[in-house]
């Protein structure tokens, strides 16, 4: 077969290209801490009052000494629990690990101009963990088609200083 | 002579195609029309915001499936016919492929439409992703499936030319028409297996009430296992008129027949097992499965990389042809006054730049900051809605005197229309890039929010409104030019016996340097199904473990 010389040159520096673009996702993933959602857990979008989800709301934990917090949301037809109805209070520079599913259709959770975005599917939860790292407003915004009022859905997550933060909202 | 003097069935065939395809282009366009005033907010007058979802799910549908489908269908026909240089093999077939996508689009259509009907029960604003648990009306799915086994028909039918012309021509290589024809059908057979998984499998039986709860994750994965390789099934398309078609049109020859078949091989390989890059911010797939389809989709750069060589130095042979001299002073010398190279060219810068995002998208972590959000619909509009469409359009100007016998009409407008959707894709694209970037999602009748606003990187959110709007606006200018060309020259063109120069010259490096290996169907098919179920058995198997159907939601109306 003949490839002209150019031709093997370009196809060349297009290897190079295809690797500089995975080492790219690897650095953020390792270096960076950038990671995708993953495979969590399944549960029964049928039956959420039996699970936390059926409490929703933000619960303080303590993992490894520190004292860290679990959100977890539901999303439903034209709403996030929480967020909508009252935004979600977190302290700033505090670990904050999102727990969301749907118990009807599909949804998306996008922290609006963050990376923060994720699929909310029923029969799956979804779990990612960030820190917040200013005190201040954030828009959440339903990336997913969701029905005739998909553009009402809309919640905000409130990021407080840590001596601010009101624990009296907290659930158990 | 031409095509309709050679082959009067199979002209007659391509242009029925042509006819649903340019419907669907007319109605799906109007829906983008409207859409991009409606959602900038420019004018909201045409329908409601619960409407828009109905318009939106048509716009997708009859664009990205039917308008596609049926123009790739009667440029396959075209290319199959010419390059074997035999008509169909039996009429009464290829005619009953035709009809039966035909009826399958009219059942999707009313499906579709009827969510403008007041308290229709017949809805199916379920979008053109159709993820369950939002329900659409079983005629919704029974005719996109009727669509989709014609589609496989019409494959059969090509392969079956294939198989008489290789009994008589035993030692011939695949023609190159014929070549980019077979694989890509190989590979649309491949990823439509997950749509028919899908659809028949899952979707039917739940929309007709046999079954009333279903897992969302599953049919979505199944969804995604067609829904990017069906964007090379658009896109390759493309491609075969860029490779043999277009260095006529600049005035040159094909570069490297090669070069050309292997691309074509590696489209057929790695199109499917990257469907999980889709679902990047899915939870219930783990890192791995997403790590594994993003590798393979930055590979499909290569490709698309070799394809830019191979069409850039086609072009500029061309020009040189034409007298062209220097590194790049050259490029003034290709026909930049011919309606059909202007229309192809422009599609290839414009698909480049659609490109450089589709490297963000894939790249799994960066995918994030625009996931769903409406820079998707930016990319998109650059590929299919560019690439893909103007290309198709483009060569409408040089394929439909050969179907019809008669000379184009109007070659001024025929000229400006693809200068117009340029510059309306350039407004529109940029903006909805920017905007994305700034957490505006895809998919909404209204992207205004109360409790927050938001923060654009680059420009105002008030100027990438106004970009979308008129942007739009100048996409349907341009859509209406080509329709009016089109229509024109059907009806009243100059009829004449050789209303276009249609031959097509031997590539630069032609097959004889070509190994036969790439020839061989049964391998690289063979290599597909295995990459496949490399990258799918185990995840699948992992949702299905638990039961197709659990965990269970219940149906919702669209």
């Amino acid at each position: 077969m003949h490839i002209h010389k150019f031709e093997q040159f370009w196809i060349k520096l297009s290897f190079v290209l295809i690797a500089f673009f995975v080492a790219t996702v690897v650095y953020g993933f390792v270096a960076m801490d950038l990671k995708v959602i993953g495979d969590h857990a399944t549960i029964d979008p049928q039956n959420l009052a039996d699970t936390k989800f059926g409490n929703p709301g933000v619960r303080e934990v303590t993992r490894n000494g520190q004292t860290e917090y679990e959100v977890y949301v539901q999303t439903i037809q034209f709403a996030f629990n929480p967020g909508t109805a009252q935004p979600i209070e977190v302290p700033v520079d505090t670990r904050v690990t999102f727990y969301i599913t749907s118990p009807d259709v599909l949804h998306g959770f996008d922290v609006a101009g963050t990376n923060l975005n994720t699929m909310a599917i029923p029969g799956q939860v979804a779990k990612f963990t960030t820190i917040f790292p200013e005190v201040r407003e954030y828009g959440i915004v339903c990336n997913e088609y969701c029905g005739p009022a998909h553009h009402v859905m809309e919640g905000k997550i409130k990021v407080v200083p840590k001596s601010e933060f009101d624990k009296s909202n907290l659930v158990e | 002579m031409t095509f309709i003097h050679k082959y009067p069935k199979a002209a007659k065939v391509a242009k029925a195609n042509f006819i649903v395809a340019f419907i669907a282009l007319a109605i799906g366009g109007f829906f983008g029309f409207v859409q991009a005033l409606h959602r900038t907010n420019v004018f909201r007058g045409f329908f409601n915001s619960g409407e828009y979802y109905t318009l939106l799910t048509g716009h997708g549908v009859l664009l990205a499936l039917i308008f596609t489908t049926f123009f790739i269908a009667g440029l396959f026909v075209w290319g199959v016919t010419r390059s074997l240089d035999r008509e169909p093999e039996n009429l009464a077939y290829t005619w009953s492929w035709f009809w039966l996508m035909t009826i399958g689009t009219i059942m999707a259509t009313v499906a579709i439409l009827g969510g403008l009907v007041p308290d229709s029960s017949i809805r199916a604003a379920v979008l053109y992703t159709f993820y369950p648990p939002l329900q659409a009306h079983p005629l919704f799915y029974i005719g996109l499936a009727l669509v989709v086994v014609g589609s496989w028909m019409a494959g059969a039918d090509w392969f079956w030319s294939y198989r008489k012309w290789r009994g008589e021509n035993p030692n011939e290589r695949i023609p190159i028409l014929s070549f980019m024809t077979l694989f890509t059908m190989l590979m649309w057979y491949v990823c439509t297996i997950g749509l028919a998984l899908e659809v028949v499998g899952l979707l039917i039986p739940w929309s007709l009430g046999l079954v009333t709860e279903i897992e969302p994750l599953l049919p979505r994965t199944l969804f995604w296992f067609f829904g990017h390789a069906v964007v090379y099934f658009w896109l390759l398309p493309a491609y075969y008129v860029w490779y043999a078609i277009l260095p006529k049109l600049s005035g040159g020859r094909l570069f490297s027949d090669s070069m050309t078949r292997i691309v074509f091989i590696i489209f057929l390989l790695l199109s499917t097992p990257v469907g999980y890059h889709h679902q990047y911010a899915d939870p219930g797939i783990s890192v791995g499965f997403k790590f594994y389809a993003m590798a393979s989709t930055l590979l499909l750069l290569l490709p698309s990389l070799i394809t830019l060589f191979t069409v850039v130095a086609s072009m500029e042979h061309g020009a040189r042809q034409r007298g062209g001299k220097g590194y790049l002073k050259w490029i003034g010398k290709l026909p930049w006054d011919r309606p059909a190279f202007v229309g192809c060219a422009l599609a290839g810068i414009m698909f480049a730049a659609g490109g450089f995002s589709g490297m963000i998208n894939a790249s799994m972590n960066i995918n994030l900051l625009i996931h769903n959000t409406i820079w998707v619909p930016g990319h998109f509009h650059l590929t299919v809605g560019t690439a893909v469409a103007l290309t198709f359009m483009a060569i409408t100007y040089w394929l439909l005197p050969q179907l019809t016998g008669r000379k184009l009409k109007h070659k001024t407008l025929a000229l400006i229309q693809p200068y117009a959707w340029f510059l309306g894709m350039t407004l529109m694209s940029n903006a909805m890039h920017r905007a994305g970037l700034a957490g505006v999602p895809r998919r909404t009748a209204e992207p205004e929010y109360m409790g927050f606003e938001f923060e654009p990187i680059f420009g105002t959110m008030t100027e990438m409104k106004w970009q979308i709007a008129i942007g739009g606006t100048i996409l349907t200018i341009s859509l209406i030019l080509f329709l009016w060309v089109v229509v024109a020259s059907w009806l009243a063109g100059e009829k004449s016996d050789k209303p276009v120069d249609d031959h097509i010259p031997e590539p630069l490096s032609g097959v004889e340097h070509t190994p036969a290996i790439l020839d061989n169907m049964k391998l690289w098919f063979t290599l597909a199904l295995v990459l496949v179920i490399l990258a799918y058995a185990f995840p699948l198997w992992e949702m299905v473990a638990d039961g197709i159907f659990s965990p269970g939601a219940l149906p919702r109306p669209s």
